[in-house]
């Protein structure tokens, strides 16, 4: 398991890309197959936002102050005006400024 | 299963017209993902890939999200082990596509399995917001989420190799808060997602769960385990 692999970037690199090309069908594939009661459709509703919390979070709670700046400036930024891109601009600009200053 | 929200949409089709708009549909979402390949290419040189390998991995995975995450756990010289780390922790950042994946089944179910499953390579947060939207219009053209794909490929493919080139030597990511993408593009996308308190409430329980999970176990699991927590906590609470 701990041997360096011959061409192991490369073999990483296609093991990454089976393993996203497997997450970008098996959805679609699913859903062919199970019945979409109540409850299925409602933990679905859920899943996006769930997903995207449980990667936040935890991030922000490991990185700091400067995360939650980030973080605050990209929601608050999105409820004023719904445009991601703004969003992540500005988010950067004020990381940028914390950085600059200390934080 | 229960009706479809587009039962009544017309049948799905493939078109070269559908290509250039779902293209055209991107345009607003080219910057943004011009900085994030950039920021990937830059860490990409930082952890000591070559050229040749930061370029193949953003055109056969093109998962935003995942390459920087990969990036993270990427150590020189790989073993086996870490083929194995890589693709989880990929596998567990793209976790989101999956839905994706489901969201689009009444759309293309009716076209042909050998066309859908090679359009699915298209699957990133951006291709499937556009989609979603052209859908929730009243379009049926699967071109579009296909030429949406292609068209993101391009820039994102493309955009790394300035990043990778040019960032290693002149910036430093977290200096201009690159290395906080990911968190910043997960919470602006809370606003669209938005659907009242029910969902959000699965949201904390999912953002609560994950961060004990994040304490306690080593690794990315926390992802899983806090948004299946949350998702299954969601369809249990009414409104």
């Amino acid at each position: 398991m701990n041997e360096p692999l011959a061409h192991g970037p490369f073999i990483a690199i296609l093991a990454m890309a089976a393993a996203t090309y497997l997450t970008r069908i098996s959805g679609y594939w699913l859903m062919g197959h199970i019945p979409m009661t109540r409850r299925v459709r409602r933990s679905l509703e859920v899943l996006p936002g769930a997903i995207m919390a449980a990667t936040v979070v935890p991030i922000v709670a490991k990185v700091g102050t400067v995360a939650l700046i980030a973080v605050a400036v990209a929601l608050v930024s999105m409820v004023i005006k719904r445009n991601e891109f703004v969003a992540a601009g500005l988010a950067l600009a004020a990381v940028s400024l914390a950085r600059a200053y200390g934080l | 299963m229960t009706a479809p929200p587009h039962s009544r949409a017309e049948a799905p089709y493939w078109s070269l017209a559908g290509l250039a708009e779902g293209a055209r549909r991107c345009g607003a979402m080219v910057p943004g993902t011009m900085v994030f390949a950039a920021a990937y290419g830059t860490l990409a040189a930082q952890k000591g890939l070559t050229l040749t390998e930061a370029t193949l991995m953003s055109a056969l995975v093109f998962g935003g999200a995942s390459q920087l995450v990969a990036m993270e756990v990427w150590k020189s010289p790989i073993t086996l082990a870490s083929v194995v780390s890589l693709a989880v922790v990929t596998a567990i950042v793209n976790a989101r596509f999956i839905l994706m994946g489901a969201t689009l089944r009444p759309w293309f179910g009716a076209l042909p399995s050998w066309q859908v499953y090679p359009a699915l390579n298209s699957t990133v947060d951006a291709t499937w917001l556009v989609a979603t939207r052209y859908r929730a219009e009243g379009g049926s053209d699967a071109s579009v989420f296909v030429g949406a794909g292609l068209a993101l490929w391009v820039v994102w493919v493309g955009s790394a190799i300035p990043g990778y080139l040019l960032g290693a030597f002149i910036v430093d990511p977290k200096q201009f808060g690159f290395d906080l993408m990911l968190p910043i593009f997960f919470a602006a996308m809370f606003v669209p997602l938005w659907r009242g308190a029910r969902r959000a409430t699965g949201w904390v329980i999912a953002g609560a769960v994950a961060l004990i999970v994040s304490y306690v176990v080593p690794g990315w699991w926390f992802i899983v385990a806090g948004a299946l927590t949350g998702s299954v906590a969601g369809a249990f609470i009414d409104e």
